[in-house]
Formats: structure tokens, C-alpha cells, sequence
């Protein structure tokens, strides 16, 4: 059976969320779905062990509150015309929409240095996600790695779960940070929310200008134990149960690129192209949040309300879209203060493994001109997570441009396949 | 939170965690591996949040679950790869 609705959102974290209580607003038939069993996407995804902040019990209270129709566990497989096939664990179908919202948020960029695919190491916004839902913590040395302000959300929320975060290690430089520290006044929520993080985060060493440059194994090869580091004090060894290292964030941009969204560099990644109205290049989509380039949670659940309302026909209110201006001026200062530098771009050598799922190292790469050559030669980017890790990752090292996603999105069942021309 | 439990089996092992935890929470308990790559490195979660399938396993016969993006449930019969 085919639904109608009038406004559909993909993506219930807070841009989502804040679409679809704009748009509900309106009085417009609304849902929402995600890929994901819960709703609160990144930033207020549900803490097995905690109970959520008031803002996002609400934001996510306020964002599914019927008559908009929660589609949890649901993901897009393919896209024609006015609909989505989307299938859950259970049964595949197709959604038809008036209009479509992407808030389909962002993920890590995790690059390769030697010894990355040790058991024990995991991206910096994955040991958060992983913590929160029940991975076990308690008494675990835990480096924090990488770059950007979700190495301190992640040491916290490590904490918290019970481990002992050993250090953080920033790769912006010590300057760098205390440069950006000193402009925080133009943004005094931001202010605020870094000095609790700081008073949470007490004696936890915050090193700037640091970079692991490998993971060590046990020995049995296995398991890491310790980190190789290299800072402004020289060269050091750091032993831990866990390394969280991640390089900041990317826009999720399958589905945009499915649908055939026009798309804007962010840094050597894209984005989703979109107007003052959220409106992207196709006459029904809409996009909001972290898709359009990554703006943290306050931005997020600015565009979430323009697009939403946009999308039910609304006007946009002046103020929000100042507002929105405010919160873009942030997201571009924290970029250059967490620009990466040359080092983190070299830290993968020859042998070192790119493609996890193939086992292709950087070196067999070389002597192809473009990502495509390289996957018919190596397998590279051709395994079962269609190159979301590797690709993004060569796409910041220079390596290659991002190659563009065909559908399904991700693997889909061969009866959802059975489905593959929608019923009108 | 809550008190709740949920009881399922790792390559026939029973493992509680509490309700609401992740296959891959449950899983990580017994320190397995998830799945051996191509050259038969043992591996286990990276991302957290479905991208990188480092963490797929079997799960009721399913072959290539991700268990970071699953809720365990009472009952679950998970295999490894490793
Ligand atoms: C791992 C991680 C941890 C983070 N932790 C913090 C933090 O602690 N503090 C902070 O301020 N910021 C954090 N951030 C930044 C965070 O992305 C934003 O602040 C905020 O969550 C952005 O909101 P959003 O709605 O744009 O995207 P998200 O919150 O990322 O929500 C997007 C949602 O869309 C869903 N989705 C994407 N594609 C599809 C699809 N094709 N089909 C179905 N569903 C789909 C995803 O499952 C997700 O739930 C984190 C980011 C990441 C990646
Ligand atoms: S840990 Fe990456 S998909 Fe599950």
C-alpha cells in the first residue's frame, strides 16, 4: 500500500525533529524516519545509562508528537519521482511526499594511520554513540583523539559511562585554540557549554598541537595497547584499552545524491546545496542541518524550523533566519580553528590498510588516476560499506574526489527489491 | 535508568545486558571479534552509527546485521565471524 504525506523528513535528530514540529504546525500531514530504532539522532541519541537533557527530551518529545507519524528503524533503499522505497527489519514500501526535508545529519571522518583497524579503535563520536548504548567501560584507559569540539563531548560522556579518558589529543595547535577560545564571547551559549564541558573534564590533559601517529598491538597482534603520540613535547607512548579518534565531521549525502541534489564543496567533501528558504536544486526537497555543511546542534534546529515550515507553504520568519546567520558564523570559526594540518594527512603509509572492507592498503593504490580505475583493479571502496570509509578518506587525502552513490543506499533484501516501481 | 534486562546468545554463550543496549554492547562483553577481514584480521566497530559494517554479524540466521544499529532483544541468537 502506498502513504501520502504531505511533508516527509528523513532524519530525526534535532534538525528533523524541528522540521517536522514546524511543518506539523502548519497543519501539514507529517513523519518522520530514521534509519536508526530511536529517535535524537547524533547529539541526542538515547543513553541507556543516563537520562536525556531537558533539550532533548523535548526536542525529540515536541518533534514526534502525534498526529506526525514516527518511522523508526526505517531506512531509504531507492527514490523515484515523488517517493522513497524504504524498507524496516520486517517489510519494504513506498512513501509518497508533497515535499521531502533531508535532515540526514553527518557522520565522522575517520582517516588511516598505522594500526587503525586494531580491535580497541574506534572513532571519537562512535566510542560516544557506542558508550551510550551499553558498551562496556567501566575502568577502560581511553585516548581521545582527532580534532574538533566532539573530542570533549566524547571524553564526557566516556566518563561518565565509567572510563578513565587518559588524554585528549587536539591536532589544532595550542594557539589555534587559544585564539578561538578568546572570540567565544560573540557566542555566549557556546561559552558557557565549553566551561561546564571543562569543569566536567578536570584533570583530563587537553594536549593541542597533538596527533597519534600509530596503535600498537598487544602481543598477540590483536588487541591495542597502547598509542604512539607526537605533540609539541616530542614523541611519547601512551597505554590504553581504547583509542577514540575521529577527525571531525561529514555530511551524509547518499540520499541527496540519489535524489540528484545539486551539492557544494566542504572542504574536499560536499554538502547540500540550498537557498534562504532550505530549498535545494529540486523543486521538492528541502535540506536542513548537518547535510548542509556542518553547523552543531543550534543550527541544526534553525533550518530544521525554516525547512519545515518552507516545506508546508509557510513563511519564514525574519528572525529565524538571522538567527541561522548566527549560528553559521559559529560553524565557520570552529572549521578554521580545527582546520587539519599536513601531518594528519600523512600519517598513513604505504602498507597501511585505506579500504577495510577489501584490504586494500594506500600503496596498491598508486599509479591510478581515478577512484574508479582503482576499484575495478583492487576492490577497493567495493565492500560491503560502498566505500563510505575509504572513499571519504581519499577524498581528504587528495587521493580521489568523491565518487558518487547508486542505489540501494545500502544493501537492501532481494523482496524489497521485488518492489521496485512504485504504485500510484 | 532501568532495571530491565535482556538475555540473548553469542556464538551459544548467553549474555545479559540491560534493556536498550546495542547487539554490538552485547557482543563486546566477551571480547570476540565481530568478523575476520579478508586477510583474516580480526575486527570489531569503528563508526558506531552504521556506516562502516565493520561490526556485521549473523543474527537469527540473518548474515550481515550490523549489531551497533540493533537493539538487543531477549532471545537473539548472535554468530560471530570471527
Ligand atoms: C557520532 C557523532 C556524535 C556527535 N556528538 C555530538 C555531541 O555530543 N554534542 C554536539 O553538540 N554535537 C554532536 N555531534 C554533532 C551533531 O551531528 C549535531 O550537533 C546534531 O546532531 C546535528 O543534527 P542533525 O539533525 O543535522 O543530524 P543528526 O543528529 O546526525 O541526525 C541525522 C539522522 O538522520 C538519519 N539518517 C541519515 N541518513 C538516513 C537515511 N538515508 N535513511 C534514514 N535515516 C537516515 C540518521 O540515522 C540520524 O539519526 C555528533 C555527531 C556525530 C556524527
Ligand atoms: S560499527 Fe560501523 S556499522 Fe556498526
Amino acid at each position: 500500500m502506498a502513504e501520502r504525506y504531505d511533508v516527509l523528513v528523513v532524519g530525526a535528530g534535532p534538525a528533523g525533529l524541528a522540521a517536522a514540529q514546524a511543518a506539523a504546525g502548519q497543519g501539514a500531514r507529517v513523519a518522520v524516519l530514521d534509519a536508526q530504532p530511536r529517535a535524537g539522532g547524533q547529539v541526542w541519541r538515547h543513553d541507556v545509562r543516563h537520562a536525556p537533557s531537558a533539550a532533548a527530551a523535548r526536542g525529540i518529545h515536541d518533534g514526534l508528537k502525534p498526529p506526525i507519524e514516527w518511522l523508526a528503524g526505517t531506512s531509504v533503499v531507492a527514490a523515484q519521482g515523488d517517493a522513497l522505497l524504504v524498507q524496516t527489519p520486517q517489510a519494504a514500501r513506498w512513501l509518497h511526499y508533497g515535499n521531502l526535508v533531508l535532515a540526514t545529519g553527518a557522520r565522522e571522518l575517520l582517516l588511516p594511520f598505522p594500526g587503525w583497524t586494531l580491535p580497541g579503535v574506534v572513532g571519537a563520536g562512535a566510542a560516544q554513540a557506542l558508550a551510550k548504548q551499553g558498551w562496556p567501560l567501566a575502568g577502560k584507559r581511553v585516548v581521545v583523539a582527532g580534532s574538533g569540539p566532539l573530542l570533549l563531548a566524547a571524553a564526557t560522556t566516556l566518563r561518565a559511562h565509567g572510563a578513565h579518558v587518559v588524554a585528549i589529543c587536539e591536532q589544532a595547535e595550542a594557539s589555534a585554540l587559544r585564539g578561538f577560545a578568546a572570540g567565544l564571547w560573540r557566542w555566549p551559549g557556546k561559552l558557557l557549554q565549553a566551561g561546564r564541558l571543562r569543569l566536567q573534564l578536570a584533570g583530563v590533559p587537553y594536549r593541542g598541537g597533538t596527533v597519534v601517529q600509530r596503535a600498537l598491538p598487544a602481543a598477540d597482534g590483536c588487541l591495542l595497547r597502547a598509542v604512539g603520540i607526537a605533540g609539541p613535547r616530542g614523541t611519547e607512548r601512551l597505554a590504553c584499552d581504547m583509542l577514540a579518534v575521529g577527525y571531525g565531521l561529514i555530511p551524509n549525502m547518499e540520499l541527496a545524491r540519489l535524489l540528484g541534489c545539486a551539492t557544494q564543496a566542504f572542504g574536499a567533501h560536499a554538502a547540500v546545496q540550498v537557498d534562504a528558504r532550505q530549498h535545494t536544486s529540486l523543486d521538492h526537497v528541502y535540506a536542513a542541518g548537518e547535510a548542509c555543511g556542518i553547523g552543531g546542534v543550534d543550527c541544526a534546529r534553525i533550518e530544521g524550523a525554516i525547512a519545515g515550515l518552507a516545506a508546508a507553504g509557510a513563511a519564514v520568519p525574519a528572525g529565524l533566519l538571522r538567527r541561522r546567520g548566527h549560528a553559521r558564523a559559529f560553524a565557520a570559526a570552529l572549521r578554521r580553528t580545527f582546520a587539519l594540518r599536513p601531518q594528519v594527512h600523512a600519517l598513513a603509509s604505504a602498507d597501511t590498510l585505506v579500504c577495510r572492507c577489501e584490504d586494500v592498503t594506500l600503496g596498491m593504490l598508486d599509479g591510478h588516476a581515478d577512484f574508479r580505475s582503482a576499484k575495478l583493479a583492487t576492490r577497493c571502496g567495493m565492500g560491503a560499506c560502498q566505500g563510505r570509509i575509504c572513499g571519504a578518506a581519499l577524498a581528504e587525502l587528495g587521493r580521489f574526489p568523491h565518487a558518487g552513490s547508486r542505489p540501494p543506499l545500502f544493501p537492501a533484501r532481494l523482496s524489497t527489491l521485488a518492489h521496485a516501481e512504485p504504485a500510484s | 535508568m532501568n532495571d530491565a534486562t535482556v538475555r540473548i546468545t553469542v556464538n551459544g554463550q548467553p549474555v545479559e545486558v540491560a534493556e536498550g543496549c546495542s547487539v554490538a554492547a552485547a557482543i563486546a562483553r566477551l571480547g570476540v571479534p565481530f568478523r575476520r577481514s579478508v586477510r583474516g584480521e580480526p575486527r570489531q566497530p569503528l563508526c558506531g552509527m552504521g556506516v562502516c559494517f565493520e561490526c556485521r554479524v549473523c543474527i537469527d540466521g540473518v548474515a550481515g546485521q550490523r549489531a551497533c544499529m540493533l537493539q538487543a532483544r531477549t532471545g537473539m541468537q548472535v554468530v560471530t565471524d570471527g
